[in-house]
């Protein structure tokens, strides 16, 4: 768990290492990634409500798992599939009722710079 | 110093289902704007994702196809990045456990060397729909990118060769016999410009005889086999320049301008674990059993390689020719259709290879959309080996075919084409002009080399294939002319 936390944040030579700790720059970066604003008066208060949770997974690494296959879904079960066939109608004026700006069928956005 | 160059690709296969990976929506090329983006690829709240069981078929069939493992258990993840054009802001793909493992793809070199490239392996993923900036849609001078969902979602494979290829050659070969493969197998529709294919590319450079690689650029997006040679030779030059200066390599994705021939950097990847990859919790493990994998394997069609030997075998091509012709199954069936009406495949592969093709390449054609069909192309050969044309009206005829005028013998009678093979009415003509050049006639007669006097008749030759429009059959005129000549002394 702290190596997949740990890999999300990028830090691989913290990946080997249990303990956790994060810090401000950790809750910065997490926030830029996935686009959250989060004020500079609470970065602290989250860094600490992570760590905690992070010390009760932590516990969870006390298990011994060795031998066994880490899931991917809590469910043990496996994928159904779905035939190739056409079900879904063109419904595009109902859902650009729902976009703030389209456009000659398009979904308009802020201009996108590559 | 000598350098070595190092290439990786990695290359994105539409596959060609009727809807998309995760939902039942349409993936036909073309439609209007978004009336192909359902409530799933829009990523409205309360959907879930359900797997196109074609999709995971075409990926094995692939995976065969290259001699590779098959991933009994497939896993999907999120890989997290904002985009307007991936609604989800994640793109559903595979990482620790694809569904092809690793393999390999032989490819035959111009020197007639061959080699195998590995495959690290392929997965699954889907596509994100497209960006219309301003200009691209009417251009409304309200400084906005229009989004068009209709291909977000429709599925992929990304192949990932391992970084086994020295040269632009290898990558090319590599990238159209890939191209090969799966339009062979009928997985992917293989149309390069409509971007069925998009190939990313791995380049870095190293001192010859050393191991440790070069830091590499990734060149994305290219679509086209010109392409990518050409902007090979250039990256490879400017890192080589670069190194020379004593400068350092960037590790940075790179866009490539094939009209303008000009490549620039898009963004650095110093940040390159940002995608923070997990499970993707709306989707189980999709597990594969034998008897599956088994059945698709007994399913699978002629390969390229196989197909190419038996060309060489049943027709008696060269390996050369055998493998232009089996490289795609649209061009192997074309073949094989013209040369069963013709009874000719030398002929017939001649055809193909050199004015058919051109006219697909000229007019930017797919052999399938060729306004000249197979068996039409069969009637033109016959009427050829039944001397009822030369090659050289042949050509003309084929222009008359491409233009939609009809069917070879309509056109011949028409435009009144057929050889000229009357003994009589030849006899006649080649008097005529013998008479005409008397001079050229004493030159002839005053030569006693054999083989300068058969250059000489081409004096005759010109003005007889004037005087019959072209449409005297050479191997007689040849005969009776020199019959003639030789009278005159």
């Amino acid at each position: 768990m702290m190596t997949r936390l740990n890999r999300l944040l990028g830090n691989e030579e913290k990946a080997q290492i249990s303990e956790t700790q994060v810090d401000r720059s950790d809750i910065e970066k997490l926030a830029e990634l996935a686009r959250i604003e989060i004020s500079e008066s609470t970065v602290d208060e989250v860094a600490k409500s992570i760590t905690d949770v992070l010390a009760l997974v932590d516990q969870l690494q006390a298990a011994d798992t060795d031998g066994i296959a880490p899931m991917a879904h809590p469910l043990d079960a496996t994928q159904r599939l779905r035939v190739d066939r056409v079900s879904e109608d063109n419904r595009r004026d109902d859902f650009q009722k729902l976009a703030p700006a389209a456009e000659q069928g398009l979904y308009l956005v802020p201009k996108v710079i590559e | 110093m000598e350098w070595e160059t190092v290439i990786g690709l990695e290359v994105h296969v539409q596959l060609a289902t009727d809807t998309k990976i995760f939902s039942g929506a349409s993936t036909a090329f073309g439609s209007a704007p978004n009336t192909q983006a359902c409530a799933i690829d829009l990523a409205m709240p309360g959907t879930l994702p359900v797997p196109n069981e074609k999709a995971f078929r075409y990926a094995i069939m692939f995976g065969l196809a290259i001699d590779a493992d098959i991933g009994k258990r497939s896993v999907f993840e999120r890989k997290n990045y904002f985009y307007p054009d991936l609604p989800k802001g994640y793109q559903t793909t595979q990482l620790d456990e694809p569904i092809v493992g690793p393999g390999h793809v032989e490819i035959q070199l111009s020197d007639g060397s061959t080699k195998s490239i590995r495959i690290h392996h392929a997965h699954l993923e889907e596509d994100a729909g497209k960006s219309l900036h301003e200009g691209d849609f009417g251009g409304m001078g309200h400084g906005m990118s229009g989004i068009d969902l209709n291909r977000a979602g429709t599925p992929l494979i990304e192949i990932v060769s391992e970084p086994d290829m020295r040269n632009a050659e290898e990558a090319v070969t590599f990238a159209r016999k890939l191209h090969s493969i799966v339009s062979s197998l009928g997985i992917c529709d293989g149309e390069m410009s409509q971007g069925s294919m998009r190939f990313d590319v791995n380049i870095s450079v190293r001192p010859k005889g050393t191991e440790t690689l070069g830091t590499r650029t990734e060149t994305k997006n290219l679509n086209s086999f010109k392409f990518m040679e050409d902007c090979i030779a250039l990256e490879v030059e400017r890192q080589i320049d670069v190194l020379e200066e004593g400068g350092e390599i960037i590790q940075e994705t790179r866009l490539y301008n094939g009209d303008t021939k000009v490549a620039r950097s898009m963004r650095s990847k110093e940040e390159a674990n940002d995608y923070r990859y997990f499970p993707c919790p709306d989707l189980l493990p999709v597990e594969i059993d034998d008897d599956y994998i088994e059945d698709i394997r007994k399913q699978l069609p002629e390969l390229p390689d196989a197909r190419q030997a038996r060309f060489v075998e049943q027709y008696g091509l060269s390996e050369y020719d055998a493998g232009i012709l089996a490289a795609d199954a649209a061009t192997a069936q074309y073949f094989e259709t013209t040369t069963e009406a013709c009874n000719d495949a030398k002929l017939a592969a001649n055809w193909i290879m050199g004015d058919l093709s051109a006219k697909l390449n000229a007019d930017e054609k797919t052999i399938n959309d060729s306004p000249v069909a197979a068996t039409a192309l069969a009637g033109l050969i016959v009427r050829i080996k039944d001397n009822t044309i030369s090659n050289k009206i042949a050509k003309q005829v084929f222009e008359h075919m491409w233009k939609g005028e009809g069917e070879a013998d309509s056109i011949i009678d028409a435009k009144g084409l057929k050889q000229m093979s009357d003994t009589g009415e030849l006899e006649k003509i080649v008097d005529d002009v013998i008479a005409s050049k008397p001079k050229e006639v004493a030159n002839y007669l005053g030569e006693e080399d054999p083989k300068k006097r058969k250059k000489m008749m081409g004096a005759f030759m010109g003005p007889i294939m004037a005087a019959t429009k072209g449409q005297a059959n050479p191997g007689m005129v040849n005969q009776i002319l020199s019959k003639k000549l030789n009278e005159q002394g």
